[in-house]
C-alpha cells in the first residue's frame, strides 16, 4: 500500500509542476499576441492619456514576471480575475459552463466507455467474424466523419421528426432528466466519435494478450473462452485501455467546442471561443488553465489506476 | 519407477497422428503419423531436437492445436472417447479436470494479475469438482507435498513474488487440482538452473507415483528423461525413430539418429596446460560493480585469460556472469577495479577506449536471432566490422568476408547474399561467430552461445571454435550454466556465486573433489545418464537438501 502512496505523491507533484509550466506557456503565448488591450478596449480615436490610464488600471503597465506571479497567486487562491468584455468576475462566467461541460463529458463517458469495452472484448472473443468486421467498419466511419456532421446527421433524422430536441441550452435550473432529454444528441454525436477510438484499443491490447502462454494455459485448464477474455486478459491489458479512455475524456471536455455549437450548447469551448473572439485575454488564460488541468488530472489518474491494478508495480518483492 | 500393470486397457492411444501446421501460408508436415500408448501409472518419455514435434504432440493428446496447426488424419482415443470427434465444450471439460499440462515457462505461464491459489482454484472450481474452501485446503497439502516454504501461505501470493524453481513447482501443483489421470509435461525443467531443476524433478515424480498419474514427459535433454520415464520415445522431425524402455534405450540404443544424441555428451577436447610466466590476454583485477551504488553484483572479481586459452565463468542465474562481461566490453564501469588487456589497462567505459582496444574485445551472443540485424544481408553483417575496425573496402572487403565464411563452413557463394532469416539457428550462430573474428580480435566473449541450440548443432559450434582458436590464436571467456560444455570446451573454469569466485582452476582438476560446496552442489545437480542418478541423489543428500533450500543452507 505505501508503494501506491509514494507513486501518488510523486505523480501528484509531477502533475503540479507539469500544470505551472504549462500555466507559463499559456502566459507567455498569450502575451506574444499582436495588438495592446488597452487600446483595444479604448478604440481608434482613443487619448494616449487615456491609453496609459487604463493599462494602470488593468495593471499592463507592470513587468511580465509581476503579473505572471499575480495572475498565478490570485488562480490559486480562486480569483480567476475579471473579464475585460463583460466586466463580470469570470469565476461566475468558468463555474456553470464549467459544470455543464462536465455534465456533458459524464453523461458522454457513461454511454461511451461501457460501450467501447464491451464492443472492444466482443470483437476480440469473435476476432475476425462478421461481428467483428462489422463493427470495426461502423466505428471506423463514425470516427472518419466530422463532428459536425455526424451532429447534423442526428438532428435531421432524430430532431427533425420530434424525437429529441436539437437545442441543447441548459441552465443550471433545468432538472437533470429534462437536461438528460436535452443533452441526449450532443452525447449522441459525442459517443459517435469517441468510441471508435476506445473499442479499437481495448480490442487490440486484448488480442496482444491473447497470444501469450498464460493465455493457452488458461484454455488447456478447460475455461471459458468468455472468461479467458474477462478474467484473464482484460486485467492485463487494463493499462493501455485506462490511458486510452482518459486521453478521450479529456477530449471530451476540451475539444467538444464545434459539437457545442452545433447544438448550441453553453460548454466552456464556447466561452473560450469568445474570449479569443473578443480579445478577452483573462477569460481565455483562465478557460486554458482550467483544459490544461482537466488534461493532466485525467492523465494521473489514468497513471495512477493503471498502476494499482498492476500486482507487479503494487507489490514488490 | 512406478510398477506398471500391463493388463489394464490404455489410457491415451493415438493412432497414426498427422499434424500439419501453416507456415508462410502454405501447409507443411509437423507429425507425420505417430503411434502412441499410454496406460495408467506410465510415464513416457518425448525425445527430440527443437522442431521435432514434441510439443505439438503432447498437445494433441489433449485435442489441443495452437493456432494455425490442424490434426489432418489419425486417431486419438482418451480412456474410450474420440478426442477428434468431441465438440468444443466437451473438450473443455477434459482439459484441466482429467488431463492437465505443465507448461515450459512457468512464470509466462501463470497469470501475472492473480493470485497462485485463483489459479489454482479456477479449474477444480468451474469444473465443479470441489467447492473453493476445499480447493484451498488441497492446494495447500499440495505446496507442503512440493516443499514448497510456507504452504499456508504460499498460495496468496503473485507469481512474480516466488521463484522460478517454486513457479515450476506451483505449476505442477496447479495440473493436479482436479486429479487428472493425465499430465502432459512439456519442458518443465528446461528453463531452470541445475540445482534448482532437481527440485522440481523430484516433486514431479513423487506426485505421479503417489497420484499413479500416467504422465507424457517431453524433453530435450535425455539424462532428464531417464530419470522421469518408464518408456522413451525419440522423435525426429515428426517421425518417430524408435520407442524402447528406459534402460533399454539408454544402454542400446538401435537408431544412428539415437546413438548421435546420444554421443554428443561424450565430446571433451583436451585441456590445454596451464600457461605460467606469460602476460595474460586479459586481467580482471579485483573488481567491484553494480547497476545501482546500493547493491553490488559483482564482488572483489579476480581472473586472468591467458593466449589459445578457454576459460568457462559457471554459475547460476544471477551469479554475476554476464555482469562481468559486461565490465569487460566497457558497457558498465566497475566501482572498483580494472580490466587489463595484454598488460594495459583499458579505460573503464567502452566510449573512452581507442578503435583499437574495442576490436580486440568482441563479443558472441546466446541468441543469434536478435544479435544479427534482420534487414541486413550476410554479406554486410559480416563485411561492417571488417570495414569499420581494418578499413578494408572494395575488392579486399569482398574477399575477406568470403575467406571468413570459408572459415565458419559455410559456402560463401550460397550463403553472402541471403538474410538472416533464411538460415537456421546454427547457421545463424555461425555469422555471429564471423562477424566476431572478422574484427581480427584477441579476445571473444561466448554469451551461453550453444545454450539456444540443439545438442547436435552446439556440438558442431563447439567444434568449430575450437579449431578457429589454435587457427587464430584467441582466447575465449566462456559464459555457461551448461556444465557438459564446460566439459566439452574448456581449459580452465571459474565458478561464479552471487557475484564471488568460490573456486577456480584447471578443468581437470574442477571434476575430481575435493571442492567449494557450492561446485559439489552444481556438479552433482547434473543429470546423468543413468536412470537411477535422481534415487542416489535423493538417497544421499536427503530430499529437503536439493535446490533452493540446499544452496540456503551454504550461506
Amino acid at each position: 500500500m505505501n508503494n501506491l502512496l509514494f507513486m501518488i505523491v510523486k505523480r501528484v507533484a509531477l502533475g503540479v509542476l507539469t500544470l505551472i509550466l504549462l500555466s507559463l506557456l499559456i502566459f507567455l503565448s498569450v502575451e506574444a499576441l499582436p495588438g495592446d488591450l488597452a487600446q483595444e478596449i479604448l478604440g481608434q480615436q482613443a487619448t494616449p492619456e487615456a491609453v496609459a490610464a487604463i493599462r494602470k488600471d488593468l495593471g499592463l503597465d507592470l513587468p511580465p514576471h509581476i503579473r505572471y506571479v499575480n495572475w498565478l497567486g490570485g488562480m490559486l487562491q480562486g480569483d480567476f480575475g475579471t473579464s475585460l468584455a463583460l466586466k463580470r468576475p469570470i469565476i461566475d462566467l468558468i463555474a456553470p459552463r464549467l459544470q455543464n461541460t462536465l455534465f456533458l463529458t459524464l453523461y458522454t463517458a457513461c454511454i461511451a466507455v461501457p460501450l467501447a469495452i464491451l464492443l472492444g472484448m466482443m470483437a476480440s472473443l469473435f476476432r475476425n467474424s462478421y461481428f467483428d468486421r462489422i463493427s470495426n467498419a461502423s466505428a471506423l466511419s463514425a470516427i472518419s466523419m466530422p463532428e459536425f456532421f455526424v451532429g447534423y446527421i442526428l438532428i435531421y433524422f432524430l430532431a427533425l421528426s420530434g424525437y429529441f430536441p436539437s437545442m441543447a441550452n441548459i441552465t443550471p435550473s433545468t432538472p437533470l432528466f429534462e437536461k438528460l432529454y436535452a443533452c441526449f444528441l450532443p452525447a449522441l454525436t459525442l459517443t459517435l466519435v469517441v468510441t471508435a477510438h476506445m473499442m479499437r484499443m481495448t480490442r487490440a491490447a486484448i488480442i496482444n494478450i491473447l497470444a501469450l502462454p498464460y493465455i493457452e494455459m488458461a484454455h488447456l485448464k478447460g475455461v471459458r473462452p468468455s472468461r479467458i477474455i474477462f478474467r484473464h486478459a482484460l486485467p492485463n491489458a487494463l493499462a493501455p485501455i485506462v490511458n486510452v479512455v482518459a486521453l478521450n475524456l479529456a477530449y471530451l471536455i476540451t475539444g467538444v467546442v464545434i459539437v457545442e455549437i452545433v447544438f448550441v450548447f453553453p460548454g466552456l469551448g464556447q466561452l473560450m471561443v469568445d474570449g479569443v473572439r473578443f480579445r478577452d485575454v483573462p477569460v481565455v488564460q483562465a478557460s486554458s488553465l482550467v483544459f490544461a488541468s482537466a488534461y493532466v488530472g485525467l492523465n494521473l489518474l489514468a497513471d495512477i489506476i493503471s498502476t494499482a491494478t498492476n500486482p507487479r508495480l503494487m507489490r514488490r518483492k | 519407477m512406478s510398477k506398471k500393470t500391463t493388463t489394464t486397457a490404455p489410457l491415451l492411444t493415438m493412432l497414426n497422428v498427422h499434424i500439419k501446421g501453416l507456415s508462410d501460408e502454405t501447409w507443411v508436415d509437423i507429425i507425420n503419423g505417430v503411434d502412441l500408448d499410454l496406460r495408467r501409472g506410465e510415464v513416457l518419455g518425448l525425445i527430440g531436437e527443437s522442431g521435432a514435434g514434441k510439443s505439438t504432440l503432447g498437445l494433441a493428446a489433449m485435442g489441443f492445436c495452437r493456432d494455425g496447426c490442424k490434426i489432418t488424419d489419425g486417431s486419438i482415443e482418451f480412456d474410450g472417447l474420440d478426442l477428434l470427434s468431441q465438440s468444443r465444450q466437451q473438450l473443455r471439460q477434459l482439459r484441466g479436470r482429467r488431463i492437465a499440462y505443465v507448461a515450459q515457462s512457468a512464470a509466462a505461464s501463470f497469470n501475472p494479475a492473480h493470485r497462485l491459489i485463483d489459479q489454482f482454484c479456477e479449474a477444480p472450481l468451474k469444473h465443479d469438482v470441489m467447492a473453493r474452501t476445499e480447493a484451498e485446503i488441497y492446494a495447500t497439502s499440495l505446496y507442503e507435498r512440493m516443499n514448497l516454504p510456507d504452504p499456508d501461505e504460499f498460495g496468496y501470493r503473485y507469481p512474480h513474488e516466488v521463484s522460478g524453481g517454486q513457479l515450476q513447482r506451483a505449476m505442477t501443483a496447479m495440473a493436479l487440482s482436479c486429479r487428472p489421470d493425465l499430465i502432459i509435461f512439456d519442458e518443465p525443467t528446461t528453463a531452470l538452473d541445475v540445482t534448482t531443476q532437481i527440485e522440481v524433478l523430484a516433486a514431479i515424480r513423487d506426485i505421479v507415483k503417489q497420484f499413479n498419474t500416467a504422465a507424457i514427459y517431453i524433453s530435450h535433454d535425455l539424462a532428464v528423461v531417464a530419470q522421469m520415464a518408464d518408456t522413451i520415445k525419440v522423435l525426429l522431425k515428426g517421425d518417430e525413430v524408435e520407442q524402447a524402455t528406459t534402460p533399454k534405450m539408454l544402454k542400446s540404443p538401435k537408431e544412428d539418429y539415437t546413438k548421435s544424441l546420444w554421443a554428443v555428451r561424450e565430446y571433451a577436447r583436451a585441456e590445454q596446460p596451464p600457461v605460467t610466466g606469460q602476460q595474460p590476454v586479459i586481467e580482471i583485477n579485483n573488481v567491484t560493480a553494480g547497476y545501482s551504488p546500493r547493491q553490488d553484483i559483482l564482488k572483489n572479481v579476480s581472473f586472468a585469460i591467458h593466449k589459445r586459452r578457454t576459460v568457462a565463468v559457471v554459475g547460476e542465474s544471477g551469479s554475476g556472469k554476464s555482469t562481468t562481461a559486461r565490465v569487460i566490453t566497457g558497457l558498465l564501469q566497475p566501482r572498483m577495479g580494472s580490466v587489463s588487456f595484454a598488460g594495459t589497462p583499458l579505460p573503464a567505459s567502452y566510449q573512452d577506449r581507442s578503435r583499437d582496444q574495442l576490436r580486440h574485445v568482441q563479443m558472441i551472443y546466446q541468441m543469434a536471432d536478435t544479435a544479427l540485424n534482420p534487414k541486413l544481408r550476410i554479406r554486410n553483417l559480416i563485411a561492417r566490422p571488417a570495414a569499420m575496425y581494418l578499413g578494408l573496402s572494395g575488392r579486399a572487403l569482398e574477399d575477406r568476408v568470403r575467406d571468413l565464411l570459408r572459415m565458419i563452413e559455410m559456402e560463401p557463394d550460397q550463403y553472402i547474399d541471403r538474410l538472416p532469416s533464411e538460415l537456421s539457428g546454427g547457421q545463424k550462430q555461425r555469422i555471429g561467430i564471423a562477424r566476431a573474428i572478422a574484427a581480427e580480435p584477441g579476445f571473444i566473449i561466448c554469451d551461453e552461445v550453444t545454450s539456444a541450440l540443439d545438442q547436435l548443432v552446439a556440438e558442431g559450434i563447439l567444434k568449430l571454435l575450437d579449431r578457429l582458436q589454435s587457427e587464430l590464436d584467441l582466447s575465449f571467456m566462456f559464459i555457461t550454466h551448461d556444465l557438459a560444455t564446460v566439459r566439452a570446451i574448456a581449459d580452465e573454469v571459474v565458478v561464479m556465486k552471487d557475484g564471488d569466485v568460490v573456486e577456480q582452476g584447471p578443468k581437470s582438476e574442477m571434476f575430481v573433489p575435493p571442492h567449494h560446496p557450492y561446485t559439489e552442489l552444481l556438479l552433482g545437480s547434473v543429470p546423468e545418464m543413468d536412470p537411477t542418478w535422481l534415487d542416489r541423489l535423493l538417497d544421499s543428500r536427503g530430499a529437503d537438501n536439493i535446490g533452493d533450500a540446499a544452496i540456503a543452507r551454504m550461506k
